[in-house]
């Protein structure tokens, strides 16, 4: 799944991430790939860290590693989480690779006391470019897929993101926009703008009902 | 081969702990087993930590043998894929014991031993064992061999069963854990093939009720034919079909006759009668019921998650995609446990056609996850690479 966002723009996410946690949480890392954050995470933050991964090479790292990594699928496997069961539960560059984005979210807020998301913006100009003048289904630096073999199955922009999270009833405690060379963007920045010119979010987000 | 068996049953060749009447077994049945004896096999050294010690437990059939040859058959150590030196289980790094189970054949106490009292084999008058009996006899093994804490404790199959009830017996001695192709409870399909194999073993004349010792038989037809049934459900029909096939044996039609024709006849023929020669047919009634018996969930109100509540062992769960006999669905059910107790858990499912029998073989991805498994947990735990070792010295 570490290998849906392209590998220079995720390192910065990762930061943005690791930063976000408190030291000494409890840490679900929700397709955690090769383990790289759930490293930097028990390594320098002191966090107790879990991991579900899809891939067999990336479980194998991460156990070599040393990290508690479960082969598995958000999709069909957050279910078996207890509520609360962490402090924080990290969905990073993979809400737009799953089959049902609305309830893994909903199981994260559940399993979590609050979860961390990150993905592409969809609604980027150079996307919204690529479609307007040439006609043809986006494929970006970030997003450099075929339409027809991509795994990105549910891209959503910035705004579309905000809405669902209304909707579920869940709050934004912060939130972060990078732009294409992963700067953050202007905190006080308008929501438009940062649908316009992030190339990939970062929210942190926890339940306002329950 | 008769004779050599009834041998190894009381006298086994490897070391063995015997426990006098001061030193009870408490068994699940009820009745407390004294004397009684656990036949061992070590690899390597213990350190001065005594903190890097790894208990293997064996499957249904295995024994105590794990990396070296068996005393019947000389065939080599049933887990060498796995155990030995430069292997994940590094007998250059870690001291590594394996024990007979209870109601085994091979040395520790089962119905093939010679009951005290009668002076004739126990049979059926041995109380049946459970898993937790297993269990509970090793862990008076670790108590005699002045070991606390265990760094680990593996095993596939019904040694699996036994690293998880360790871990729910004795959550403080176990550091780290490696269930392999495992479950924790028998299903009524496992339950089925086990009476299938016990109930062909009964239908032996040469059975006698159990007593087939004392008339100088042995019911070795039954048993091949329970070994038979029991052999399909460790393959996979993808690695059966891939390896015979319907090719035929050293023949190139059908004799229209019930001889064995296809190569998979005689295949399974020879497994059969090869097993006869190191296995009690008892013993084979005993160790069955064993797995049949268990249900780790139930000894804990229904929840497995309890089974594991307070303990704070690391565990690496195995499974493999062609094993049907327990499917990648039990090793989930036991990784659902482990997290719900927050106990920090890996778990991989290995792709292989392989089979149930896949945890026995020197599957590269296996082997990998294994190793780093088990690299990083002796880290955690401070026992030094044997390289490291060497040039400290």
């Amino acid at each position: 799944m570490s290998e849906i966002a392209s590998q220079s723009t995720a390192r910065v996410d990762l930061l943005l991430v690791a930063d976000i946690v408190d030291r000494g949480a409890r840490v679900l890392d929700v397709g955690c790939g090769d383990g790289a954050l759930l490293q930097i995470l028990t390594r320098d933050r002191d966090v107790d860290g879990r991991g579900i991964e899809l891939s067999q090479a990336g479980v194998n790292g991460c156990v070599a590693k040393g990290l508690s990594v479960v082969q598995g699928d958000a999709d069909t496997d957050l279910v078996d989480y207890p509520d609360d069961a962490f402090d924080y539960v990290i969905l990073s560059q993979t809400l737009q690779a799953t089959r049902r984005p609305r309830q893994v979210l909903e199981h994260m807020l559940r399993i979590g006391r609050r979860a961390i998301v990150s993905f592409p913006n969809f609604g980027h100009w150079r996307i919204r470019t690529e479609l307007m003048f040439r006609g043809r289904m986006p494929r970006t630096e970030a997003l450099n897929y075929s339409w027809y073999d991509t795994p990105n199955i549910h891209l959503c922009t910035i705004h579309d993101f905000v809405h669902l999270v209304d909707d579920l009833g869940a709050s934004i405690d912060r939130a972060v926009a990078l732009d294409r060379y992963g700067a953050k963007m202007r905190v006080n920045a308008p929501w438009w703008l940062w649908n316009m010119f992030g190339e990939q979010a970062v929210f942190l987000l926890h339940r306002k009902r329950g | 081969m008769a004779i050599i068996s009834v041998q190894e049953a009381d006298n086994p060749s490897s070391r063995i702990a015997r426990f006098g009447p001061e030193k009870p077994l408490q068994m699940d049945a009820g009745p407390l087993l004294a004397p009684f004896s656990i036949a061992y096999q070590t690899y390597g050294e213990l350190n001065a930590d005594r903190s890097n010690a790894i208990l293997v437990c064996h499957a249904l059939t295995g024994d105590q043998h794990v990396a070296s040859a068996h005393p019947l058959t000389q065939k080599p150590g049933w887990w060498s894929a796995m155990v030995g030196p430069g292997r994940p289980i590094d007998t250059d790094r870690f001291f590594v014991i394996c024990s007979n189970v209870i109601g085994g054949c091979m040395g520790s106490t089962g119905p093939a031993s010679t009951n005290p009292e009668t002076g004739s084999p126990w049979g059926l008058d041995l109380p049946v064992v459970t898993v937790r009996d297993m269990v509970r006899a090793q862990a008076m093994l670790i108590d005699h061999l002045g070991i606390e804490t265990l760094f680990c404790v593996a095993g596939g199959s019904m040694g699996g069963m036994q690293v998880l009830q360790w871990v729910a017996s004795y959550p403080d001695r176990v550091f780290s854990a490696l269930p392999i192709a495992t479950a924790p409870k028998h299903s009524a399909q496992n339950i089925a093939f086990h009476e299938v194999g016990r109930q062909a073993v009964m239908a032996d004349p040469d059975w006698r009720g159990g007593r087939y010792a004392q008339f100088g038989v042995r019911p070795t037809k039954g048993l091949a034919v329970a070994r038979m049934a029991a052999h399909i459900t460790y393959l996979s029909e993808g690695a059966l079909q891939r390896k015979f096939g319907r090719k035929l044996q050293d023949r190139v039609a059908p004799t229209f006759s019930f001889d064995a024709d296809f190569q998979i006849e005689n295949y399974l023929r020879y497994q059969g009668s090869s097993f006869v020669d190191r296995f009690d047919a008892n013993s084979y009634l005993y160790v069955t019921r064993a797995c049949d018996y268990f249900d780790l969930a139930a000894d804990y109100g229904g929840s497995l998650a309890r089974a594991f509540v307070g303990a704070a062992t690391r565990f690496c769960v195995v499974s493999f995609t062609s094993d049907w006999l327990y499917p990648t669905s039990d090793a989930r059910l036991i990784v659902h446990a482990l997290n719900a107790a927050t106990l920090p858990v890996s778990f991989v499912e290995i792709e292989t056609d392989k089979g149930h029998d896949a945890f026995l073989l020197d599957e590269p991805d296996f082997i990998a996850t294994t190793r780093g498994f088990l690299e990083s947990a002796a880290i955690a735990r401070g026992i030094v690479q044997p390289s490291k070792a060497a040039a400290a010295k």
